[in-house]
């Protein structure tokens, strides 16, 4: 009797090891599986486009025939309304988290602002291009221009900003600020020499992975209106005589790298199917380049702060 | 005497200088200014959508918006039944969920109770990737490598069609639901696991009925976050769905979502203060009224089902 009752035992164990294991190979298959199929298209991508991305990819405009058209535009517009979006978003972003963090009374205000980020972060991002045509271009006239898309962006990535700000400021010890303080600094002093400079490379990192998601969205900004064929460039921002800056690329009619692929995408013509897989490719580039600045600079950061 | 001029003098020495203290407050101010520009941004987006929205509402009834079965908003004798903008939406999301929800749930358990830290430190940022790529790249993707791909197993699937476009999202939505859902199973003391072990558990077993079980309220917040994600996602369906609004629940037909029609009028020009260019407002309040009452629901079931330890 107790022999064959072991036996069950044993048995029950083996099939329930043999379950728990097999669940651990099915874990690993589906990671690997979902990492190997985007791995697949984005090979099969790039080996398409690679015949189309030659020197000459990145200084023509874009043309109606396929084999002479270029991105041109669209990476000189992306760069731009990047500029305009990190201008906007950094600032304003690093901003709100110091007050969140640092000033902000347990309130029911704080609660309003907080619940309200967090639900922006979940908001539609074409939505924020509706919210863009209708106060951007036309209540405050800002018209289809470089300035209202990277402003549009900006708004888009602001949750992220405050987010990875207030992260970096909360992993700083108190004892920094005591020691601020009982040298008579103000809170203001405190902050501004004290814990920017040490949190800096943190929320660095936290903006910069924002931005290569602005880099890639597309929806808010054709809703906004950008173009999709533009054969010139926005003026360029420096000038010879004084004051040596020029704001008028601010309001010059744009395209941006997602912009100009989706165009490629939708023609029917077979031939721009190449010039989209090329666009796409350096589009992923981009992107994966600034995330791995970004995972640089986190390494070499957390390498240097020993508290 | 003496005692309180002393006194009196060295409140006057170490009071903080009027313009010291004035400089604090208007800093103060002027960074709650900033953090409160967040909640203008909300409030600007109701005001847009509800304003625009409004005036769409005196043209077109609300009862006909709602359960109108034809969407032709842009032709002659135009109608304005949101249903079929509504079941392509639903549709490409479903299919989307029914890949991300089962192989992010797996996927976040594999890493929180079975992989090795060498594994995951590995896995995490390799599945982050998923995210990571510009959607009108996924858009390619569906349109061009898996739609074919799908016709050699169906040979009458359309060009455009909600399959390919929502396994393709689904693909994409992975992470949202594995790196929250494995947070809230790795935020479960150990002690819970250690107790299920001492009963004779083997690690599926913990894992499934006590892991799970305990950070059900995590787990579903990350389902709430992976379903608003698809209702609003944009370019996948906008190239590999179709433009065509479409009343069906069929996954291999083609279909608009609401999302892909804001698109498709954008892309024309559309003048100002047309009923064409308030339509899209209405569309997108509806869409916005969807993803606020999933975030409803994910808080209630956040409330109701959260322990704590």
């Amino acid at each position: 009797m107790p022999t064959t009752n072991l036996r069950k035992l044993r048995t029950n164990l083996n099939r329930r090891k043999l379950i728990n294991s097999g669940f651990a190979f099915l874990g690993a298959t589906i990671i690997a599986i979902a990492i190997i199929i985007l791995l697949g298209l984005t090979l099969k991508m790039a080996f398409q486009g690679a015949e189309r991305i030659t020197p000459e990819f990145f200084t023509s405009f874009p043309s109606r025939r396929a084999s002479r058209a270029g991105i041109l535009s669209a990476w000189v517009g992306t760069c731009l309304v990047m500029l305009v979006t990190a201008m906007a978003a950094i600032p304003l972003g690093v901003a709100s988290g110091i007050y969140l963090e640092e000033y902000a009374k347990k309130n029911w205000l704080a609660d309003l602002i907080e619940i309200n980020v967090t639900n922006l972060a979940g908001v539609p991002s074409i939505i924020y291009g509706l919210l863009a045509l209708g106060l951007f271009v036309y209540e405050l006239r800002l018209g289809q221009s470089i300035l209202s898309a990277g402003l549009t962006l900006a708004l888009l990535i602001l949750p992220v900003v405050i987010v990875t700000t207030r992260e970096s400021i909360r992993a700083i010890p108190n004892s920094l600020r005591e020691a601020s303080y009982a040298l008579g600094a103000s809170k203001w002093q405190t902050i501004w020499d004290h814990i920017l400079p040490y949190s800096f490379g943190s929320i660095l990192t936290g903006v910069i992975i924002g931005l290569s998601r602005a880099i890639g969205e597309t929806a808010p900004i054709i809703t906004i209106g950008a173009l999709t064929f533009i054969a010139f460039l926005p003026k360029s921002p420096f000038k010879s005589e004084f004051p040596f800056l020029s704001f008028e690329w601010l309001q010059a009619p744009f395209t941006v790298m997602p912009i100009q692929m989706f165009n490629w995408v939708s023609r029917p013509q077979a031939a721009f199917e190449i010039n989209a897989a090329a666009a796409g490719t350096v589009l992923i580039g981009m992107t994966l380049g600034i995330n791995a600045i970004a995972i640089f600079l986190r390494y070499q950061l957390r390498k240097d702060i020993k508290w | 005497m003496a005692q309180t001029t002393l006194k009196s003098r060295s409140r006057q020495i170490y009071k903080p200088k009027l313009a010291r203290q004035v400089k604090e407050k208007v800093i103060e101010f002027i960074l709650f200014l900033a953090a409160f520009s967040s909640v203008a941004t909300t409030v600007a987006i109701l005001y847009i959508l509800i304003k625009e929205s409004f005036l769409f509402f005196q043209e077109v009834p609300i009862v006909d918006f709602l359960t109108g079965t034809k969407w032709t908003p842009l032709f002659v004798n135009p109608q304005y039944g949101i249903l079929p903008l509504l079941s392509g939406t639903l549709m490409s999301a479903g299919v989307a969920l029914a890949v991300a929800i089962p192989m992010g749930t797996i996927a976040a358990i594999y890493l929180s109770e079975f992989a090795t830290k060498r594994v995951r430190e590995i896995a995490k940022p390799a599945l982050e990737l998923l995210a990571a790529i510009p959607t009108v790249v996924y858009g390619y993707f569906a349109l061009l490598y898996v739609t074919p791909f799908l016709q050699n197993f169906f040979p009458k699937l359309p060009g455009f069609n909600i399959l390919a476009a929502g396994l393709v999202m689904g693909l994409m939505i992975i992470p949202f639901i594995s790196s929250i859902s494995e947070d809230a199973m790795s935020a479960v003391p150990v002690g819970l696991r250690e107790g299920s072990y001492a009963m004779g558990a083997t690690k599926l077993q913990t894992a499934l009925k006590v892991v799970f079980s305990a950070a059900i309220s995590g787990i579903s917040s990350s389902y709430i976050l992976g379903t608003s994600r698809a209702v609003g996602e944009t370019m996948i369906v906008a190239i590999a769905a179709g433009l065509r609004p479409n009343l069906t629940w069929n996954p291999f037909d083609q279909a608009a979502t609401i999302t892909a029609f804001i698109v498709q009028v954008s892309l024309g020009d559309l003048p100002h203060g047309t009923i064409a260019y308030q339509t899209i407002f209405a569309a997108g309040l509806t869409l916005v009224l969807m993803t606020l009452l999933l975030n409803i629901i994910g808080h209630f079931l956040a409330k109701t089902y959260r322990e704590i330890y």
